[in-house]
C-alpha cells in the first residue's frame, strides 16, 4: 500500500487548452495517506473519472506529477503501477469457477498455493461468496458477478491502491447496502489505500474517511463526512451533500453588520459578516436538520409534507422562498399556523459568491 | 381508473406474474417497488398493452382493454434508457408524437411550449439532445411522453441512469408536475426511499407477486407481511425468530422483553419480530429495551451513524441521527424501540395489532 501524492495535477482533452472550461481536471494538489479510504464525489462530468484514470495510468496528465510513496509514477504504464481496479460493470471469466476467478490475480503473480487459498477464502467469506466458490461464474446473476469483481480487486495484498469506479451502480439497494458495509469492514480489518469514485453521496459518505468533492473539473472541498456536512465551504457542497440538501437563502448585510433574510435578523457562524458587506451573491445556508419550529422566528406557511418513513420532510414557504426542515417520525407536526422557523445559529453559514465567510 | 382483475402472466411455463388484483387511480403516484426481476416491468407492459396477460382482465375507466394493442390505447411510457431522436431539436423531439397524429400547428405550438415550460426546458428548445445534460435529456423524453396528454403514464425506472442529486430533484418535481393532469401515473423503482418520498400509493413486488398495495406511509407502518416490511426498508430491516411465552417474547438468551397489553393476545410459540434499523438506537432515549452488543461495523456518514453489532450470534443494524463512533470489537449498549416492533407469524403474515 502506498501514500499517494498529487502535485499540481491537471488534465485537458484539448491539444491546446486555453480557458478554464478546456480543462477536464483543473490543478489539484493533495496527499492521500497510506491505508486511507478516500472517495471522489461529484456529478457527471465533474472530472472524478479523469482523476481516477490519471492515478491508474490509463491517462497521462497534461501537467503535474503523481507520486506513490517516493516514486514518481507519472509516466509509468498502468501495469507497473501495481494497482487493482474495480469497474462499474463486472469483469469476470465466465468459464472459470468463482474460486478460480478470485485466485486468478494471485496465481498470475506466482503467489504460493497455501496463501492463495487463504486469501480467496477470506475475501469470499467477507463478500458472502463462500457458498458458491465451486460454481461457474457464467450462471451467476449480475449482482454476484459484481461481487466477484470486487473480490478480485481485494484479493491481492501487495497492491499500491485499489480503485473503485462506481462499483455498485448495477446492484439492487439492499445488496448495495450490505456490500457497502462489507467494504467498510474489510477496510477496517486490513487498511488498504482505497479510492472510490461515485456520484452517490451516501456511498461516498459511508465508505470514505476523506471525501474529495468535485465540480466542473475543480476540487471544491476535501474533508471528513462530518466536516462536509457541518461546515460546507461552498454552497455546492451544501447542496450536493445531504438529502434534502442545504437550504440556501438570499440575504443582505446591514450597516450594523447584521445578516438579514427578508428583513429578519439571522445569526450565523460567521464571525465577521461586515467584511462581506459589499460582496455579491450573499446567501445563508442552513441544513433542513438544523431548522426547527419555535415560539419566535421567521413566519412561514407549510406547503408540503413528505413522509419518508423514519422522518418527514416539511416544506415551508416564506415570500417566494422554499425552506425545508426534517422532523423525526416520533415527533408530531404542530397544527398551528403561522409556523415560526428558527435556524440553529452555529449551523447557519454565510456565503459570498458561493464561498463560506469565516 | 385502471383495474387489474386477476391478471397473471406465464411465459414458457414460468409464472412471471402471479394473479394480481389492483386498482390504480389518478390521485397521487402509483409506485411499483421491488428488486430487479421482481416483475415491475412485466406489470407495466401488461398495463400498457405491450404484453397480453395469460389470464385476467385489464379495465380502463370500466372498459375492458385486455388485448387492445398499445397503439390504440392512450398510453405514454418512459424508459430507464432515455430515448430521443438525436438529429431533431428538443422542440421537434417533444412535438413528434403530435405530428404523428396530425394536430394543427397552433395546437402543437401551444402544447409543446406549455410542457417545455413545466419541465424547465424552454431555454434548450433549439438544441440537439447531444448538447444537453443527462437530466435535460431525460426531461425531454418525459416531456415527449406527457405532451400527448395521455390518461395513463408509465415510468419504468426513469431516473435510474441519472446522478443521485439530479434524481433527488426530479423525484421532488415530478409529482408536482403531474399532480393536476388527471392522468394515472405508474412509476417503477428499486429504491425504497424513492417509493416513500414520491408519496401516493405503493405496490411492493417480490418474485412476480404484489405483496401489498396501499398508501406508502401505511405500508411502511403496517406491512401486511414480512416480505413487504423487508422490501420497504432501507437499510434492511432487522428480523429475528423469537418465542412468545406468556407475556414475554424472547429473541435469544439475553434479548427479550415484556409485551405490552396491545400484544397480549399474540399466539404462543414461534413469532418473527421485525425492527427497523431506525428503531435501534445507540443512545438511551428513555424508552426501549437495552441490549449489549459487540460492534462489528461502525460507520459515520455526515449526520448519521450506522452500526452493526452482534449479540447471541444475531446481527443487528442500528441507523441513527447524530454521530456515534465505536471501535470494532467494542461492547456497547443499544436500545430497541420495541413499541415499534412488528410481529409476524412463522408463515410471514403480520399479526393483528388489536
Amino acid at each position: 500500500m502506498a501514500r499517494i501524492q498529487l502535485h499540481d495535477l491537471a488534465h485537458s482533452y484539448h491539444p491546446n487548452p486555453s480557458d478554464d472550461r478546456d480543462w477536464a481536471l483543473r490543478s489539484v494538489d493533495f496527499v492521500w495517506d497510506d491505508g486511507g479510504a478516500f472517495a471522489l464525489l461529484g456529478p457527471s462530468g465533474c472530472g472524478k473519472t479523469t482523476l481516477l484514470n490519471l492515478i491508474s495510468g490509463l491517462l497521462r496528465p497534461t501537467k503535474g506529477r503523481i507520486i506513490f510513496d517516493n516514486q514518481d509514477v507519472t509516466m509509468l504504464e498502468p501495469r507497473v503501477r501495481n494497482i487493482a481496479q474495480v469497474f462499474q460493470f463486472p469483469v469476470v471469466y465466465d468459464t472459470m469457477t468463482v474460486y478460480e476467478n478470485l485466485a486468478f490475480p494471485l496465481r498470475n503473480r506466482g503467489v504460493q498455493p497455501g496463501l492463495v487459498d487463504q486469501r480467496v477464502r477470506s475475501v469470499a467469506s467477507a463478500l458472502g461468496l463462500d457458498q458458491s466458490l465451486n460454481n461457474r461464474a457464467r450462471a451467476l446473476t449480475a449482482d454476484a458477478k459484481q461481487k466477484i469483481s470486487l473480490g478480485r480487486g481485494l484479493v491481492r495484498q501487495d497492491v499500491s491502491a485499489i480503485l473503485f469506479d462506481e462499483p455498485l451502480t448495477v446492484i439492487d439497494p439492499h445488496l448495495k447496502w450490505r456490500l457497502r458495509s462489507e467494504l467498510k469492514a474489510l477496510h477496517q480489518q486490513s487498511p488498504f489505500t482505497m479510492i472510490y469514485v461515485t456520484h452517490d453521496q451516501t456511498e461516498a459518505l459511508t465508505f470514505a474517511d476523506q471525501v474529495v468533492v468535485m465540480n466542473e473539473g475543480e476540487v471544491i472541498q476535501i474533508g471528513t463526512p462530518a466536516a462536509l456536512f457541518d461546515r460546507p465551504n461552498h454552497t455546492f457542497v451544501g447542496h450536493f451533500i445531504g438529502s434534502p440538501g442545504m437550504n440556501l437563502l438570499p440575504v443582505s448585510i446591514d450597516e450594523a453588520g447584521i445578516v438579514r433574510f427578508e428583513g429578519f435578523a439571522i445569526e450565523s457562524s460567521s464571525s465577521s459578516p461586515r467584511e462581506a458587506i459589499a460582496a455579491n451573491g450573499l446567501q445563508i445556508g442552513v441544513r433542513p436538520e438544523f431548522v426547527s419550529l419555535h415560539t419566535e422566528g421567521i413566519p412561514a406557511d407549510l406547503i408540503r409534507v413528505v413522509d419518508a418513513g423514519h422522518m418527514r420532510i416539511l416544506e415551508f414557504r416564506h415570500a417566494e422562498h422554499s425552506i425545508k426542515m426534517v422532523l423525526s417520525e416520533s415527533l408530531a407536526i404542530p397544527d398551528r399556523a403561522p409556523y415560526l422557523l428558527r435556524f440553529e445559529p452555529n449551523r447557519t453559514h454565510l456565503y459570498a459568491n458561493g464561498w463560506i465567510v469565516a | 381508473m385502471l383495474e387489474l382483475d386477476d391478471v397473471s402472466l406465464e411465459v414458457g411455463g414460468d409464472l412471471h406474474l402471479y394473479p394480481t388484483n389492483i386498482c390504480l387511480g389518478a390521485e397521487g403516484f402509483n409506485t411499483l417497488l421491488g428488486d430487479t426481476l421482481s416483475g415491475k416491468t412485466s406489470l407495466l407492459r401488461v398495463m400498457a398493452g405491450l404484453t397480453r396477460p395469460s389470464n385476467g382482465k385489464v379495465r380502463f375507466d370500466g372498459a375492458d382493454v385486455t388485448g387492445v394493442a398499445v397503439q390504440r390505447r392512450h398510453v405514454a411510457m418512459v424508459y430507464q434508457q432515455f430515448i430521443n431522436y438525436p438529429n431533431l431539436s428538443v422542440w421537434e423531439n417533444i412535438a413528434s408524437p403530435l405530428r404523428v397524429v396530425g394536430l394543427k400547428t397552433e395546437e402543437i405550438k401551444r402544447r409543446v411550449s406549455s410542457i417545455a415550460e413545466l419541465l424547465k426546458l424552454t431555454p434548450y428548445l433549439d438544441r440537439q439532445p447531444s448538447q444537453l445534460s443527462g437530466g435535460q435529456q431525460q426531461r425531454t423524453a418525459i416531456a415527449r411522453a406527457l405532451v400527448k396528454e395521455c390518461k395513463l403514464v408509465l415510468l419504468d425506472e426513469p431516473f435510474a441512469n441519472l446522478d443521485y442529486k439530479l434524481r433527488e430533484s426530479l423525484r421532488d418535481e415530478l409529482p408536482r408536475l403531474l399532480a393536476d393532469r388527471g392522468a394515472i401515473v405508474v412509476y417503477a423503482t428499486t429504491e425504497p426511499a424513492e417509493a416513500l418520498q414520491l408519496g401516493g400509493f405503493v405496490a411492493t413486488l417480490f418474485e412476480g407477486r404484489v405483496t401489498q398495495f396501499g398508501r406508502s406511509s401505511s405500508l411502511y407502518r403496517f406491512p401486511r407481511d414480512l416480505q413487504t416490511a423487508q422490501i420497504l426498508s432501507d437499510p434492511p430491516i432487522n428480523i429475528a425468530l423469537g418465542k412468545k411465552s406468556g407475556s414475554r417474547i424472547e429473541l435469544s438468551e439475553s434479548v427479550g422483553w415484556d409485551l405490552g397489553s396491545a400484544h397480549a393476545n399474540l399466539p404462543e410459540g414461534n413469532i418473527y419480530v421485525g425492527l427497523r434499523p431506525h428503531h435501534v438506537s445507540p443512545e438511551n432515549q428513555g424508552r426501549g429495551v437495552s441490549v449489549q452488543g459487540r460492534v462489528r461495523i461502525s460507520v459515520v456518514s455526515g449526520s448519521e451513524s450506522v452500526i452493526r453489532f452482534e449479540r447471541d450470534s444475531m446481527l443487528w443494524v442500528s441507523h441513527s441521527q447524530g454521530l456515534k463512533r465505536f471501535d470494532v470489537g467494542e461492547i456497547a449498549s443499544f436500545w430497541l424501540d420495541v413499541d415499534r416492533a412488528m410481529y409476524f407469524r412463522p408463515d410471514g403474515s403480520q399479526l393483528a395489532l388489536d
